[in-house]
Order: C-alpha cells, then structure tokens, then sequence
C-alpha cells in the first residue's frame, strides 16, 4: 500500500510537471519517469533513514520515494528560492540532506563514483549504513561505472547499483548501442552479483533490494541489480518521442499494459483506494500552491555559493 | 629553526594530517610503493594502516569520485595523482561535481576534497608525464588552486587545504623536492589566497609560480649583480590568487615580469598580466612580460628539454628588455 501510493504519488507529481512544461510555465529541461516508478518506490522502500541515495538526470522519483517534499520538487523546477535547491538546480539538481539525497547531477554515470565514496566513507568509519547508485542503461557505456564496479568490489563497499533499464539512451535504443542484452552481468567480471529484476513490479523490485541492502548492510559487499522498465514519456520533456522511430510507438503501446500502479492496484484488489488516490490529489495541489507564491531569487544572488565558507 | 626538504614538509603534513583527524584518508596511485609518490608517502600506510592509505587501482575518474563522495559524506580526502596529465583522466569529478557542487545546491553542501597531483618535468618524460596544467584549472569557478614553491609553504598550504570546506588542487613539482627551508615542527596553516614577498627591490616585480619561484630568486641574485633590484613574490596560490599584493607591488616599480611553468597561451601569466594591466595601466612604464614554455608539447630527449624549460637566465633578459636595455651585457 505504500509503495503504490509512493508510486502514485511520483506519477501525479510528473504530470503535473508535464502539464507545466506543456504550459511553458517551467522551463527547465525536466526528464520524468513516468512508468518507471516502481524502481524508485521499491529499492527506497527498502532503505533505512542513514542510507543515501545517489541519482542523475531523471531523479524526481527518487527523490520523492525517498521523501523529499512535494513543494521541494515543484519550486525547485520553476526556480523559486523556496526549492529544494534553493531555485539554484532545477529538475537535474535536486538535494534532500536530511532524507540522505546529497545532490543528483545530470551527468551521466556522474554520481556512480560518487555513491561508492560515500559507502567507502560508511565503511572507514565503522557504520552500517548503505549507498545506492540509481542510473539508466545509458550509464553502462560509460567507462567510470565499470572502474567503480571492480572499486566496489575491492573494498568491499556497502553499495547498491541499480540500473533502471528502460531500453533507450535517450533516442537511441539498446541495439544502437549494444551487441548482446545482458547488462544484468555487467558487474559479473568484476566479481559484484548481479540479478535481472522486472522493474515494474515494484514488489519484485522490493524484495531484491532488501536483499541487496542486508548483504552490504552485514558487509557482504556490492549488488548489481537490473531492473527492466519504460518509459511512457521521451528522453525529456512532456512527449513521448515517438518521432524517434516507428520501433517505439510499439513498444509504448505494448509497455502500457505493463503499468506499475496498475499492477500493484490489482494486487490490492478489495481495498477502497479511492481516499488515498484523493489523498495524493490533495497533497500534490496544495504543493503546487505553495511553490507557485515562492519568491524567485533575487539576480544579485547570481555570484553567491561559488564557494563555501 | 630546523630545516625539511620540500618533499619531507609534504610527507611529515600527510603524517600530521593522518594522525590529528580521522576524516582524512588517502587514495591513489602509487601510495604503497617507496619511490612511486617520490618519497612523499613513503610508509604512511605501514604507519596508518591500508584501510587510510589505500593504493588504487589506475581508474583516475572513479577514484576522484569516490574522494568526492567521500566528502560528501563527511570524511576530508586526499585523492592523490602521480602525474598531474593523469588528473585529466578524471576531470568530470573534479570539474563537473566537485567545483559545482556548492554552488548548484544554494550552499547547502560541499566538497572538502584535497586532490594532490604532481608536476614531473623534465627526465626525458615526454608530453605525458610532465605536464604543467595548472591554468586549466584555474579556470574553473568553485576549485581553489595552490602551488607552494618552498618547503614550508608545501606543508602550510596541504595543512590549509584540508581545511578548506571547498575542493582545492594541490599541485606540487618533483624538481623542487629537494629544496630546503625552514619548516616549523607543530601544525600551521598557509593562507590560501596569498602570495609571498621573497625579496624585496624597487626596480622591477618578479611573480614566481611553483618552481619558476625558485627560478626567479636565482634570477634576482644574477639581476643584483649588475645593479637591478628585482622584487620577487612567490604567488603560492592560482586560485584565488594575491591580486592587492602584486598590484602594489607592479605600482611600486612599475615593471612586471611574471613566471610561469606553464604554457603562454590562455596561462596563468596571461591572466595576471592582463589583470594588472587593467588595473595599472597608467602606473606601468612597460608591457608586462611574460616568461613561459613554449606553446608545444614537452619534448623528451635531453638537447630539446633543455630549449624547452625556461631557467633564470630567461627571467633575466626579461629583466633587460622591460628595462628597455640591450640583453647581452647580463650573465
């Protein structure tokens, strides 16, 4: 129940931010994950209050999964000094420091070394606490993943990879761009396990991330986990990109009927979702309230925070 | 006072550092080996266990990474690079994260990361191994950049770095690991931002940078010995770098000659020439001059290296020609 409603929760939360990107009213280049929320609302389910979570470009459900505030997010994507980041970051920027969201950045792969230094710190200093590296499969082209897999696994680090496998990098799909569909064993070579998760079932998703994080929690090491999704919107924007190719609108169309929130609905089959359902309405209009009377920043504060005092 | 070599002031600030904050720890190429780091770390692992000191495997991008993550989540890394041309092998961390970082989040976090990378020139090394990239660095908004020239400033600036809550490159030079100076035995910072006045004179400015510093005392001495009073600043940090310091200095005598490692175009030189010169202007009585490398690749066999690297001698028909007198009579 709360995972699906997590999920809900991440779905309302992006349309609405389509809605606006539709409107011009925000103006960021904003990447959702409608259709991939069960990954976040899962893998986050799974974590405890000391974890951090590590994200990139496409991290709105991350970020709410792991409970950054609704107004956070929608100020913070229309610039107002009252966002998560202070109006300063927009979509790709989001913070959450006392829900163990240190920064998403838009490059790609950026923050997979980062997520490894942060358990590495875990590790130096004795806790037991676990890192996760959210990022697509695009990422896995990039030579830093594949150094901090073999990293990970050297030291032993309480990290959690997971790939949000939703076939495209942008525009270009996975046979653009690969030989052979098999990033599940990305980290085989590397000695880290790895395990191919369907990515809208957001308690299958659920359950292998616990896993993963009791094995590093108890210093068993690094897990990889493919999780396999889509996603209904394009690369960025509110479109669904289905210029990029007539190969797209069929999956589209087939991957609709794999719909997270719908499946886990009819696991909760007998119970009345609809307060909850207007529960979220409620929340996400209220957010959007508040965030559109913040304050946009004063232009003099163009220079401020370069560095820290 | 007692005295250090440059490379035992580095060393003995890792000693001091490891020993006084748990935070920090090293990670890099080279750290258990006794000569890879040039005696710079030699045994901090034995002493501090491979846990703090931990030599990694050749992924520059992913271990920068890591030290930027690791601060991040509270520790004070040291992220250590052999060769400075191998920190370009991990500039998104350190361009694209660590420098950022404050900034794109309001101020609500940042990285205090030390990453240490070494200037090899010269040794027949060639254009891979002896590169002088500070400028590129010194470019980037967020990342502070220091260059100590003397053993105590090698230790003064690493002790300050690591307290700095911002990334800030260290960048130290083989060639100067043997000097010797003083070097104070408990732990002090060297302010990063300012420069040093080494020498003073009402004749011409001298702005040293790293080992054209050292370059530019020699050059002093020779200048001294036909009747040229050279002031000579040891810049010490790029990034922010002493502008009140070298502009009163300039206005003073109203000839500016700056030093330089690195290469002459868009370089550090170039920078603070052309910064001295918007702001004194009217209180030069010649072009700032430039002493640089040449705009190519380091050559590697020894007859080239030696056209390559500028010595005192090149700082010192510097001197002749902003004086607006005929080079030749000096050395």
């Amino acid at each position: 129940m709360g995972r699906w409603k997590t999920m809900l929760r991440i779905r309302r939360a992006e349309e609405a931010i389509a809605g606006m990107l539709e409107k011009g009213e925000v103006r960021c280049p904003c990447h959702l994950s409608i259709g991939q929320e069960a990954i976040a609302a899962g893998v986050c389910a799974a974590l405890g209050s000391g974890d951090t979570i590590w994200g990139g470009h496409r991290s709105h459900g991350h970020y709410l999964a792991r409970g950054g505030s609704l107004e956070g997010l929608f100020a913070e994507v229309l610039g107002k000094t009252t966002g998560c980041a202070g109006g300063r970051g927009g979509s790709m920027h989001l913070i959450a420091l006392q829900r163990g969201i240190p920064g998403t950045v838009p490059i790609v792969a950026g923050t997979v070394p980062l997520a490894a230094g942060a358990a590495l710190a875990y590790k130096l200093r004795g806790e037991a606490r676990v890192a996760v590296a959210f990022f697509g499969d695009g990422a896995l082209e990039e030579g830093s993943v594949h150094e901090t897999l073999n990293l990970a696994a050297l030291y032993g680090l309480p990290l959690i990879f997971v790939c949000e496998n939703n076939l495209y990098s942008s525009h270009l799909h996975w046979t653009d761009r690969r030989v052979a569909d098999n990033l599940d064993q990305a980290g085989t070579f590397h000695s880290v396990p790895g395990e191919r998760v369907d990515g809208n079932d957001v308690e299958g998703v659920y359950d292998a991330a616990r896993e993963a994080v009791a094995r590093a929690r108890s210093g068993g090491g690094p897990s990889f986990l493919e999780c396999r999704t889509f996603r209904w919107r394009g690369h960025v924007g509110a479109s669904t990109d289905e210029d990029v190719g007539v190969r797209r609108r069929g999956e589209l169309a087939a991957w609709l009927e794999h719909d997270p929130i719908r499946r886990a609905e009819d696991q909760l089959r007998g119970m009345n979702l609809a307060p909850h359902r207007a529960a979220v309405d409620e929340e996400i209009g209220r957010a959007l309230d508040a965030a559109r009377s913040g304050d946009a920043p004063d232009a003099h504060r163009v220079r401020e925070h370069v560095c820290a005092r | 006072m007692r005295t250090l070599t440059y490379v035992q002031a580095i060393h003995e600030a890792h000693r001091q550092l490891l020993a006084s904050d748990t935070r920090v720890f090293l990670i890099g190429q080279g750290l258990w080996s006794p000569w890879y780091a040039g005696g710079s770390l030699e045994d901090l692992d034995r002493e501090f266990g491979r846990e703090r000191v931990l030599d990694s495997p050749v992924s520059e991008n992913a271990v920068t990474g890591m030290a930027v993550g690791a601060a991040l989540a509270g520790m004070r890394p040291i992220v250590f690079h052999p060769r400075l041309d191998f920190l370009l092998l991990a500039m998104d961390p350190v361009v694209n994260q660590a420098a950022n970082w404050s900034y794109l989040f309001a101020g609500q976090a940042s990285v205090p990361l030390v990453i240490r990378a070494v200037i090899n020139r010269g040794g027949e090394q060639g254009a891979q191994h002896s590169q002088a990239l500070h400028a590129m660095f010194m470019h980037v908004p967020g990342l502070k950049t220091v260059m100590p020239a003397t053993p105590a400033d090698a230790k003064g600036l690493l002790l300050a770095a690591i307290e700095d809550p911002n990334p800030v490159l260290y960048i130290d030079d083989r060639w100067l690991y043997s000097q010797i100076g003083p070097v104070p035995e408990e732990a002090y910072r060297t302010p990063i931002g300012e420069g040093a006045i080494r020498r003073t004179g009402g004749d011409v400015t001298i702005v040293g940078i790293s080992w054209m510093a050292a370059q530019s005392l020699q050059a002093a001495d020779e200048l001294a010995a036909q009747g040229i009073e050279a002031e000579v600043i040891d810049l010490r940090s790029l990034k922010p770098w002493d502008q009140s310091r070298v502009l009163e200095s300039a206005r003073k005598t109203r000839r500016l000659i700056v030093a330089d490692p690195g290469w002459r175009t868009a370089g550090a030189a170039a920078e603070i020439a052309a910064t001295i010169a918007a702001e004194a202007f009217h209180d030069l009585d010649a072009p700032v001059e430039r002493v640089t490398l040449p705009d190519t690749p380091a050559p590697t066999s020894r007859a080239e290296e030696q056209a390559y690297y500028p010595g005192p001698e090149a700082i010192v028909e510097a001197a002749w020609r902003i004086l607006g007198r005929r080079a030749g009579v000096a050395a």
